[in-house]
């Protein structure tokens, strides 16, 4: 029996710790002999492989430090110029050299919030309905399917059917109102956004109804409890923070959205004063100047926009995910 | 060759601070059918899982010590080194749910990236599931996926992929646990077949399989390896109290 | 029955009657959008609608075939970059949960994931845009970065879900780690994993906003990747808030194209989902 292995003049290869591989098993068999071979070259692709596991998970956290840090660097000129005065001001002149925030910031608070608010009571009747109405079923599958596709239509395709669609239908509600009917505006912004930002709150509520543990319905029911009651005392108050999540969640996204919001919003720069004002969102007037925006200043400034969009938009998110974190 | 093919020398494991398994020596002779049995807890499994280098796997798991197989310190070579000579099969089977039975017993080889010819292959797959008794069953039916077989049978497909890569030592843990009695009996009676080309270590939580299927059995409690004998020594006569009540059911 | 259980009872029935009808007026503005759609666009997509590129407006015979091209280019090269780089890192994060890193990384993916894209766009344009010009590849990098948290995420609650047992008898075979990920885990989980991607392909396919300063737009069929690239979403919108009703027409062709794309691929994906999931 050949019992001496092929000491072949290859460098030990190092384990997973870092030492040095000095021994191995005598081989018994040529076919042994053969796969210690193999073996050497495996751990050190082994060592690559996971060195570059490690290396790319680094990455994340680089990409996401070197959004963070462009967008100061770059906003920087504008903070300096303007200073806090910009989040407050409220005329946007780029030709008078005068940049104030507050149009937009109003305008994507007017929208986001009108948006949620008009979304809320479909996405949470939606969430019970699937939950706990009618978890199972293919008529309920259908209607979870079809709350999916709402998040799955692109968002410029929202703005083309608002523009067609809902912009019409809001200038004859304006007529009816005695207001100017120019059909864009805010109002416009917060119909689309709340049809689009559904999806969100409704499959977080939906999932986290259902796990609410029966054995609390059931304690409610053997009491005596009608339906919606069991619902009213036992589901929401279990699910509320998930709920809350869900709603924050949608929130991101409403504050967050482009195109769609572009396209119907009216883009004005003055300050919006009733609902059916024509505005700009945060994001929308970022869409529309930056390509053309050619003076230091006035890039910067966009870009700081951009910052604190980036700020509002990553906070409500980061919370939202850590509430849902406290139900997994 | 010697008699003795792996020895525990002073053998310690760790989870993080909770000292597992203290201070363990054991020689263990070829061709032999060793027990490791104990109450719940007792550290038999880690012990089991250390021989092949599986225990430190789990994060924060660490060992001390000496184990020799033939002579040599299995705990300073890399682990696939010694997975070559040392195979184990687990409690619940666990053939791979994407490959067929065939792929399933040379898995060791081709998942490895070895290339054999396919004569050899088609004889390692052969002989591996005839070792094994399951080459009459599932001659026919090489090619369906390995997940379709019964609970026994599964757990024998698992046996042949690891006696597929010729291995010195098979260690069981509680092999037979998840299999309903018939096919506890039939893996059972490949013991006594395996030993003959192999040397078995089996962790069982059955004192009566300990004492029908082993030539000598360990006594593990809280730890400690108390008493190491023949089995039929082990099982009239133990030397130890604690064994004594172990066997005697004082506690299980 | 008394008079006030009489009234519990109804008023629960009068609230499952109002969730229905809530709940079941959500599917009516995807139906009006869908139904719309596709009435506007089909009259209008057409042989030369796919094969021909833009003209000058009042000129008849535009087509979107440069957009189509464009998109697929883009898309591909997006895909490229971020489906290897979200696996590897989906693969990290699945195999260590308590480090520190993995903790960061983490929660690096979870904060990726909910910047908007015109932010996203913002930076590709600061990274790649003023120093090299529109171009296609600042482009697809944007949509990559896009792509990234959704391919991580599914790729790491994949590789969660998959028992232990299965990477414990390939350790015991002997296997070195890469092989155990590359050769056992990933397989059973490419279920999971193919759907991540495909999920992330269908929303990036109509994403316009981080492409409004990077890819831009162009009349032209080009594969020059250095160069600005049209996409379809990026048409439609140039198209939609033009003045000119020739142009909307295209607009709508171009809109039910992109539309069936992102609906086919959420379609497939579920199938995807259902056939390849490997019996454990």
């Amino acid at each position: 029996m050949d019992t001496s292995i092929n000491k072949d003049v290859i460098t030990r290869p190092e384990d997973s710790l870092g030492r040095v591989i000095t021994s191995t098993i005598n081989a018994t068999s040529v076919r042994t002999a053969g796969r210690i071979r193999r073996s050497y070259r495996q751990i050190r692709t082994e060592n690559v492989f996971r060195k570059t596991l490690i290396i790319v998970s680094l990455c994340m956290v680089v990409l996401i430090l070197g959004i963070l840090f462009t967008l100061i660097v770059q906003a920087f000129p504008s903070i300096k110029a303007l200073g806090a005065g910009y989040l407050w001001g409220k005329t946007w002149d780029p030709v008078q050299d005068v940049y104030g925030a507050l149009p937009f910031l109003l305008g994507t608070l007017l929208t986001s919030f009108l948006g949620l608010l008009i979304s809320l009571p479909f996405s949470f009747a939606v969430a019970i309905f699937l939950g706990e109405y009618y978890p199972k079923g293919w008529l309920p599958n259908l209607l979870k399917n079809a709350v999916e596709l709402i998040a799955a239509v692109p968002s410029v395709i929202y703005g083309f059917w608002g523009l067609a669609v809902l912009i019409p239908m809001v200038q004859s509600l304006e007529t009816k109102m005695g207001v100017p009917p120019v059909g864009y505006g805010i109002f416009s912004s917060a119909l689309v956004l709340s049809i689009m930002v559904i999806p969100y709150s409704a499959s977080l509520g939906r999932s986290m109804i259902t796990m609410v543990p029966s054995s609390l319905k059931e304690a409610a029911y053997s009491l005596g409890a009608t339906r919606w009651e069991v619902i009213r005392s036992v589901i929401i108050p279990y699910t509320k923070s998930g709920l809350f999540a869900g709603v924050l969640l949608s929130l991101g996204r409403a504050l967050g959205e482009t195109m769609a919001v572009t396209m119907v919003i009216g883009n004005t720069t003055q300050m919006p004063h009733s609902i059916f004002d024509t505005g700009n969102t945060m994001a929308s007037v970022i869409a529309n100047e930056l390509g053309e925006a050619d003076k230091r200043v006035y890039n910067a400034a966009l870009i700081e926009l951009g910052l604190v969009l980036f700020f509002v938009t990553v906070i409500i998110n980061v919370i939202g995910k850590k509430v849902i974190g406290k139900f997994s | 060759m010697e008699s003795t093919i792996v020895k525990a020398v002073n053998y310690n494991s760790y989870f993080g601070d909770n000292h597992v398994v203290k201070d363990v020596n054991i020689e263990i002779p070829r061709n032999n059918v060793i027990a490791v049995m104990g109450p719940s807890g007792c550290g038999k499994t880690t012990f089991l899982r250390g021989i092949n280098r599986m225990h430190e796997l789990i994060p924060g798991a660490t060992a001390k010590g000496q184990i020799m197989l033939n002579g040599e310190d299995v705990m300073e070579m890399h682990p696939i080194f010694v997975r070559l000579k040392i195979g184990m099969v687990f409690q619940r089977p666990n053939p791979f749910p994407n490959l067929s039975i065939y792929d399933n017993v040379i898995a060791g080889y081709k998942l490895n990236g070895i290339k054999l010819p396919k004569a050899e292959r088609d004889k390692i797959v052969q002989h591996s599931l005839e070792r094994v008794a399951l080459w009459k069953e599932v001659k026919d039916s090489l090619n369906k996926k390995g997940t379709f077989l019964s609970g026994g049978q599964q757990q024998r497909l698992c046996i042949a992929r690891a006696v597929a890569m010729e291995p010195e030592v098979l260690l069981f843990d509680e092999p037979t646990s998840a299999l309903d009695p018939i096919s506890t009996s039939t893996v059972e009676e490949l013991f006594h077949e395996l030993k003959k080309n192999y040397t078995l270590i089996i962790v069982t939580h059955n004192m009566q399989q300990a004492a029908r299927c082993s030539d000598k059995t360990a006594f593990f409690y809280m730890g400690e390896l108390v008493e190491y004998d023949d089995t039929k020594q082990m099982f009239t006569n133990p030397k130890d109290t604690r064994t004594q009540n172990y066997i005697t059911g004082r506690f299980s | 029955m008394s008079a006030q259980i009489k009234y519990r009872i109804g008023k629960s029935a009068g609230f499952q009657g109002l969730t229905i009808l809530l709940a079941s007026s959500c599917v009516i503005p995807l139906v009006a959008i869908l139904l719309y759609i596709i009435r506007a666009g089909i009259t209008k997509i057409n042989w030369s609608f796919i094969t021909n590129v833009e003209k000058p407006v009042g000129e008849i015979g535009g087509g979107v075939a440069h957009a189509l091209v464009g998109s697929l280019i883009i898309i591909l090269m997006a895909a490229i970059v971020a489906v290897p780089i979200g696996i590897l890192c989906g693969i990290y994060l699945g195999e260590n949960r308590n480090s520190k890193l993995a903790y960061w990384s983490r929660l690096s993916v979870d904060i990726l994931q909910g910047v908007p894209s015109i932010v996203i766009g913002i930076v590709v344009y600061i990274w790649l845009v003023k120093p090299f010009g529109y171009s296609a590849i600042s482009g697809s990098i944007a949509l990559a970065i896009m792509m990234l948290p959704i391919v991580v995420k599914s790729t790491e609650e994949t590789l969660k879900l998959l028992p232990d047992n299965i990477k414990e008898a390939a350790y015991a075979l002997g296997m070195p780690f890469h092989r155990v990920i590359l050769k056992v885990i990933l397989p059973c989980g490419i279920s999971g994993i193919l759907s991540g991607v495909m999920l992330s392909v269908a929303r990036i396919a109509g994403e316009t906003a981080p492409l409004l300063f990077t890819a831009f737009g162009c009349q032209f069929l080009t594969t020059d990747v250095r160069k600005p690239m049209e996409t379809l979403p990026h048409l439609i919108f140039k198209y939609a808030i033009s003045p000119y009703n020739d142009w909307k027409d295209l607009a709508w062709g171009a809109s039910l194209i992109l539309l069936i794309f992102v609906l086919l691929l959420n379609f497939f994906t579920r199938l995807i989902t259902r056939k390849w999931k490997v019996q454990l």
